[in-house]
């Protein structure tokens, strides 16, 4: 009887915890949108009024942009990591896995795509992702939608491009990262790469560890959303800030339209090099957004700035050093060939169509 | 009691070993603490993400970073 009072206790005291919770949350997002209102009047007077900065000169754009832009990008990585923290609550890789296992190829590419973009994934998780994944009989070509799509297509970058492009820019970059995803999965599928796999992955016979499965009430989630505001945020912010200075910088200094001939439509070599210039970089995608903004803001084709942000984010020479343990040269080769390939015709696409 | 934490060397894995460490040293089980990087052997576990944490051979954490009172409550039971 005593542990039924309990129960039931403990289940009234969730209830009125999660009531506070949410009307914290609601007011939360409230202050939130009035603050973000007043940001470009704020960044306006502090540049103009207080640092008494002359207006249209070189400096005060930079700067204007940078007070402006710091507290957005950081306001807004804190609503999406946020959000989406408590959307990846509900996934996880060994739920991903046992779905994907046996599928059939298209439908397995097209799934483990859709996955990569909302199951928690870390750069140093890939190996023993993509051993489990092979061990459980996910087919190759699904296991690599699913390693293309993850890093990509990430939901910081969906949820900045979002607030500082518009929601046309988030998503042609979904769609176009899901599409090379899914197809650059089915080719590598289609060239029956397995025995190019290390001998010894095959030969590692991994049981399915059975960790049981936990049940998360939404008093979790909220607190794994939160905690991956903490860890996210506090592992990105410096580099967010540097992106932004990058971004500040280019925005006040670079003249109108250098870009369009650097990365324009008109030159076609923009994309190859854009392409190129992002493989030896590895950024999170959160510092290179703001450079991204700047960069279409000077006249930079959005399909050269697309291919850049593409590469910078999915082809990592840190993840391919780490790939390198599983998978031989050849095989490392196609996925990087396959994807940039992907990634040049997105590019090619969208400066001639927009 | 053995503790093993699985991770290639990436900040988490590495936050997860200093965790592990100090709620030993601050509970005072003794308990030996193994940092496995090689990918093979963290692969031969059977876990699909990194960090994770093993003690005495079962699998109490993958692919995230625990919370100090969660170590604490598995290697004081």
């Amino acid at each position: 009887m005593s542990s039924n009072t309990t129960q039931a206790g403990t289940v009234r005291k969730n209830k009125s915890v999660l009531a506070l919770n949410l009307f914290l949350g609601a007011a939360g997002v409230v202050l939130w949108w009035l603050i973000y209102q007043q940001l470009p009047a704020v960044s306006k007077w502090l540049t103009y009024g207080l640092l008494s900065i002359s207006q249209g000169s070189h400096l005060g754009d930079s700067i204007e942009f940078f007070l402006y832009d710091t507290p957005k990008v950081m306001m807004l990585l804190f609503l999406v990591v946020f959000g989406v923290g408590i959307i990846r609550s509900f996934f996880t890789p060994e739920k991903t896995r046992a779905f994907l296992s046996g599928k059939s190829e298209i439908a397995g590419n097209v799934f483990a795509a859709l996955l990569g973009i909302v199951t928690p994934f870390c750069s140093c998780s890939a190996v023993p992702l993509f051993i489990g994944f092979v061990t459980a009989g996910v087919p190759l070509g699904v296991t690599f939608s699913f390693l293309i799509s993850a890093p990509m297509i990430n939901e910081i970058a969906l949820g900045l491009l979002y607030g500082l492009l518009g929601w046309k820019v988030a998503a042609i970059y979904m769609g176009t990262g899901l599409f090379i995803a899914i197809s650059a999965g089915w080719v590598i599928g289609r060239l029956k790469l397995e025995n190019h796999i290390e001998d010894w992955v095959t030969q590692a016979n991994m049981a399915a560890v059975e960790m049981e499965e936990e049940k998360l009430t939404w008093n979790d989630r909220f607190i794994y959303g939160w905690d991956a505001v903490k860890e996210i945020i506090g592992r990105v912010w410096i580099y967010v800030i540097l992106g932004i200075a990058v971004g500040a910088g280019i925005h006040g200094f670079v003249p109108e339209g250098m870009m369009a001939s650097i990365m324009g439509k008109g030159s076609w070599w923009s994309v190859p090099v854009s392409v190129l210039i992002g493989v030896p970089m590895y950024s999170n995608a959160a510092g290179v957004i703001p450079v991204v903004e700047a960069l279409l803001g000077k006249g930079a084709a959005l399909g050269s700035v697309l291919a850049f942000m593409m590469s910078v984010t999915a082809l990592s020479l840190p993840e391919m050093v780490i790939l390198r343990k599983v998978l031989k040269p050849r095989l490392i080769g196609v996925f990087v060939g396959v994807v940039s390939c992907g990634i040049l015709i997105v590019g090619y696409l969208f400066n001639t169509i927009l | 009691m053995e503790i093993k934490v699985l991770g290639p060397g990436c900040a988490k894995c590495s936050k997860t070993e200093k965790l592990v460490q100090e709620v030993i040293k601050e509970t005072g089980v003794d308990a030996s603490v193994e940092k496995i990087t090689d990918m093979m052997q963290i692969a031969s576990y059977g876990v699909f993400g990194t960090p994770s944490v093993i003690v005495d051979g079962e699998v109490k954490c993958t692919g995230k970073v625990p919370k100090k009172e969660e170590i604490k409550a598995w290697i004081t039971k």
